[in-house]
């Protein structure tokens, strides 16, 4: 008899099963997760990944009898009242207590969807799929995160947790044969070859100064030399991290209702989201304005009410100011998004344009325009109303610069848009197409 | 290190020896204790014999990994078993559903998985029923003993494993996977349930045909030559007999007709379905023998524990544990029970198996009527290891459901005819039922007979190169549209060709229902 403990064995023995499942409901699970994405808080996103998906696709179909045709016979435990002959009326709808449900079909036709729960990584892999970071050749590799070691060869120096044996003896080895050291089989041979020999034989004498010149062989020429040993290298190397940070404008003038910043805040999370999976170090910076601009943190950003008026230059020359303290652009891959109901003095739309054209638009990556707006959707007219702010950044891209604009009213339009905005070129094409 | 344990003290002559074990918690050592006490009683007491042991202790995550991949150690990939597992797992999560204690797998050595979470009383209780009774069953049982190879399936899976996910780099894993797909669908489909005739080689062929020419010249008659000539003109027919004798039909087993005469499988894709179809056909003694199985196991970890607890080697604490736990696993609800969910396979097993013994020890005039053959030989052991070799599910009910255990039971047989307006109860357990109960229970356990009948019967090799399958509709029970279609559909694919099922009713020859299907280039 033998015991195993299997305890210890890796798990996930059947994760290739679950990707190959997960593989063939690919569809319907990222239909799933997008659906969810629409309903859910963006902050809850992935933490319960509970989706379901239809069974059509995942049903394993048999031949198997319908329940309703044809003649069954049926042997039951617990008899109390029936004798033979006696008729007992049909149980609505197959029966339980008849226990008819045993049959085929039954189990498979009373659910119509599967469910199974994702993981987080699972779940924004489903999430994110089809997305791209735009511009990806000014990926810079640049400020070293860790020192990872490396291994480098061999030294002659180092401590002995680091020896590597084989090398060691194969060196004492080869140096052993250089140097004819006598091996223990020729000495043991010798040994018994005089111990055979009888005391009185000539060639005793000479047998012995063999064996004592052998011995001192062997004793001069050690196994192990230090000249032999060998360590492993290994040499400290700098493991460059792709990096990049992102901006979060953001009017926070008395005209944003709490709608308004609710929409911003879910795109910047999905931005969030998104780029820490495709960077390992992502930082952000939140800058706010009424008409005036400050860097602030996360809470402020999105907690506290300013009021005043809107100038969205100031945001502009605020973020300007950070990149050129901190984000040396040729290091760190830079992204904004700047929220806004559309505000804006109509005197700053000159200088705003100049801002973005001769220094930030060159600087970043990417730079997405969100126009947020009421829930109710646009207001009603015949011409659609367009804001001031809209109409400066039209001018901006329609003269070629690079900078993306959307509008969005309502929560579960985040998500397409971001989709949008982020959609990879040639999966886009392949749709359009 | 001095334990100040207070030990009950034994009295050598009344048989007591020291407990195996007190509290719950257990040890690797303690496992072999149990498991050497339970082989002393397994070989002596009752006579068992049992491929070599081997307990594997795992996690319940690792157990839920057995359960994907039908308990098997290792097993080649595919997404229903990753299926399998999200079900588990999510009802687990849920608790919904309790995992066994244990699987045991028909393998030489016998492999046992037993959970960590387990009490020593319940690993002494899994080792009793699984190491013992599953084993001596797989070992000795006929089915088991003609149709699996204990010796050989690890390496066939390790081999099958290895050789699909070759597959799966060279073809893709969309080709095997759809391969894979169209053979499970056809899986319960895919057993021989008779051995097939062995082919005759050439020199008893020769031999065979030598012997019937000097047969033919001793009895020669002259007579024999004035007899009429047969009319000509049976020719056509001579070619579909031929036909059908070169293609083996009608063959029940699709999967085996596929892999030898599908005209546009190419090689690994007919590996593939043998491969489905051999691991079919190395669960299909299981499939038979439930009752059997589960009633030879929990009859010896009762004998073993019983046994144990007189020997003093369990106490009393423990005993009672045990006892809990064997009371869950042999409770068969009524009929009209809200858990009621059919038989209890365990249940009946064990009530059999004791029942069997009390006829062998202490019958009644009854049973000495019923069982002359066994009633009063005084061997209860003997006459058990005789029926688990040579009996299943189905013989075993026929043979040996007694009266006094219908009674107990309260048995009642209903007959449910969509044609009448209500149920009819066929027999109850009483003289004029006995018999015609026992005929229709232990058919429910005829594996031929719940499984449909489905055969291939012809192929139209000269036209369109149809495939024809037929379903003996037995009872007039149709088959579930959907599935049969998509199964149908999974045929044709295999096939290459238009596949057609005809449900026939076997009595009047009537056609239920037809399906048709047209294969999709998928594979080829």
């Amino acid at each position: 008899m033998h015991i195993v403990d299997r305890r210890l064995n890796p798990g996930g023995k059947s994760l290739a099963n679950r990707q190959r499942f997960l593989r063939r409901v690919k569809d319907m699970a990222q239909r799933a997760v997008r659906e969810s994405a629409r309903e859910k808080d963006i902050k809850d996103l992935g933490k319960d990944g509970r989706v379901s998906v239809p069974l059509d696709g995942v049903r394993e179909p048999r031949f198997s009898r319908q329940s309703g045709t044809g003649l069954h016979d049926h042997i039951l435990p617990g008899n109390k009242t029936y004798v033979e002959g006696d008729r007992i009326e049909r149980p609505p709808s197959g029966g339980g207590g008849k226990g008819s449900g045993e049959g085929g079909d039954g189990q498979e036709n009373g659910e119509d969807a599967f469910r199974f729960v994702l993981t987080r990584d699972e779940f924004l892999e489903l999430f994110l799929e089809d997305l791209e970071l735009p511009d990806l050749a000014k990926r810079r590799l640049s400020v070293v995160e860790t020192e990872g070691l490396r291994r480098a060869g061999y030294t002659v120096s180092g401590s002995p947790a680091n020896l590597a044996l084989t090398r060691t003896l194969r060196n004492s080895m080869s140096r052993r044969i250089a140097l004819k050291r006598p091996k223990p089989d020729e000495v043991a041979a010798l040994e018994a070859r005089i111990a055979e020999t009888p005391s009185s034989h000539p060639d005793l004498p000479d047998l012995l100064l063999a064996l004592a010149a052998l011995r001192e062989r062997t004793r001069r020429i050690p196994y192990v030399d230090p000249i032999d040993l060998r360590y492993r290298r290994f040499e400290p190397y700098p493991r460059p991290v792709a990096q990049a940070v992102m901006f979060c404008l953001m009017d926070v003038s008395g005209s944003m209702t709490e709608h308004m910043k609710d929409l911003a805040k879910r795109f910047y999370i999905l931005l969030h989201i998104f780029l820490t999976r495709r960077y390992r170090h992502v930082e952000i910076v939140f800058i706010r304005h009424t008409d005036k601009a400050t860097e602030v943190d996360e809470e402020t950003f999105f907690g506290s009410r300013e009021t005043g008026g809107t100038l969205v230059s100031s945001a502009l020359v605020e973020m300007k100011r950070v990149i050129t303290e901190r984000y040396d652009p040729n290091d760190w891959n830079i992204y904004a998004a700047q929220a806004s109901d559309g505000d804006n003095v109509s005197s700053d739309g000159p200088t705003s344009t100049e801002l973005l054209r001769a220094h930030i638009l060159p600087a970043c990556q990417h730079f997405a325009y969100l126009e947020v707006g009421d829930e109710n959707g646009p207001r009603a007219g015949f011409v659609e109303h367009r804001t001031t702010l809209w109409r400066t950044y039209e001018g901006l891209a329609k003269s070629g610069g690079a900078i993306a604009m959307r509008k969005v009213n309502h929560r579960r339009d985040i998500y397409p848009v971001f989709r949008e905005l982020f959609g990879r070129k040639d999966a886009r094409a392949e749709a359009e197409a | 290190m001095v334990g100040s344990i207070i030990r009950p003290t034994l009295d050598p002559e009344a048989g007591g020896q020291r407990p195996l074990f007190t509290g719950n918690d257990w040890d690797f050592d303690t496992i072999k204790r149990i498991h050497d006490a339970c082989e002393a009683i397994a070989g002596g007491e009752l006579g068992l014999s049992w491929y070599p042991n081997q307990i594997e202790i795992i996690t319940a995550e690792q157990m839920l990994d057995a359960y994907a991949s039908i308990g098997m150690p290792l097993f080649y990939k595919h997404w229903s078993f990753g299926k399998h597992f999200a079900q588990h797992e999510a009802s687990y999560r849920r608790g919904m559903m309790g995992l066994a204690y244990e699987i045991v797998i028909n393998s030489n050595p016998c492999i046992s998985y037993v959970m960590e979470e387990n009490t020593a009383t319940m690993q002494t209780l899994v080792i009793a029923h699984a190491a013992f009774g599953h084993n001596h069953f797989f070992k000795n049982n006929y089915l088991f003993k003609q149709w699996t190879d204990a010796d050989g399936i690890l390496d066939y899976l390790d081999f099958a494993k290895g050789f699909i996910t070759r597959c799966e780099e060279r073809y893709g894993h969309a080709a095997v996977e759809s391969v894979l797909d169209a053979a499970h669908a056809l899986m319960n489909q895919g057993v021989h349930r008779y051995p097939r005739k062995k082919r005759p080689d050439l020199a008893s062929e020769q031999r065979r045909e030598r012997e019937r020419a000097e047969h033919g010249e001793q009895v020669y008659n002259d007579l024999w030559r004035t007899l009429p000539q047969k009319i000509a003109g049976a020719r056509p027919d001579l070619a579909v007999e031929r036909r059908k004798a070169l293609l083996e039909l009608p063959q029940e087993n699709l999967l085996y007709f596929l892999e030898k005469a599908a005209p546009r499988l190419r090689p690994w894709q007919r590996e593939l379905l043998r491969i489905v179809r051999l691991v079919a056909q190395y669960f299909y003694p299981q499939r038979q023998t439930k009752v059997m199985n589960e009633g030879c196991a929990t009859y010896c970890h009762y004998r073993i524990m019983n046994s144990l607890s007189q020997k003093g080697l369990i106490g009393e604490a423990a005993y009672l544990e045990f006892l809990t736990s064997h009371t869950n696993v042999i409770r068969q609800p009524n009929y009209s029970e809200r858990g009621y969910n059919g038989h209890n396979p365990y249940a009946i097993g064990f009530a059999m198996m004791q029942d069997i013994a009390r006829i062998v020890e202490q019958p009644t005039e009854e049973d000495r009527a019923w069982f002359p053959d066994i009633a009063g030989t005084g061997d209860a052991m003997a006459t058990l290891r005789d029926i688990w070799a040579n009996y299943r599910d189905e013989s075993f009910i026929a043979q040996f459901l007694s009266p006094k255990l219908m009674r107990d039971m309260r048995l009642f047989h209903v007959v449910d005819d969509p044609d009448k307006a209500e149920l009819r109860v066929e027999a109850i357990h009483d003289e004029r039922g006995y018999r015609k109960m026992r005929r229709s229970f232990a058919r429910q356990y005829d594996v031929a007979w719940l499984d449909p009948d489905i055969e291939v019967m012809d192929v139209d090799l000269e036209g369109d190169r149809r495939l024809i399958v037929h379903h003996k509709a037995l009872n007039r029970i149709t088959l579930q549209k959907d599935d049969a279609k998509r199964v149908l559909q999974h045929l044709a694919d295999l096939w290459g060709y238009d596949a057609v099922l005809k449900e026939i009713d076997p009595a009047t020859d009537d056609v239920l229902a037809e399906h048709h299907a047209t294969a999709r280039p998928i594979f080829f």
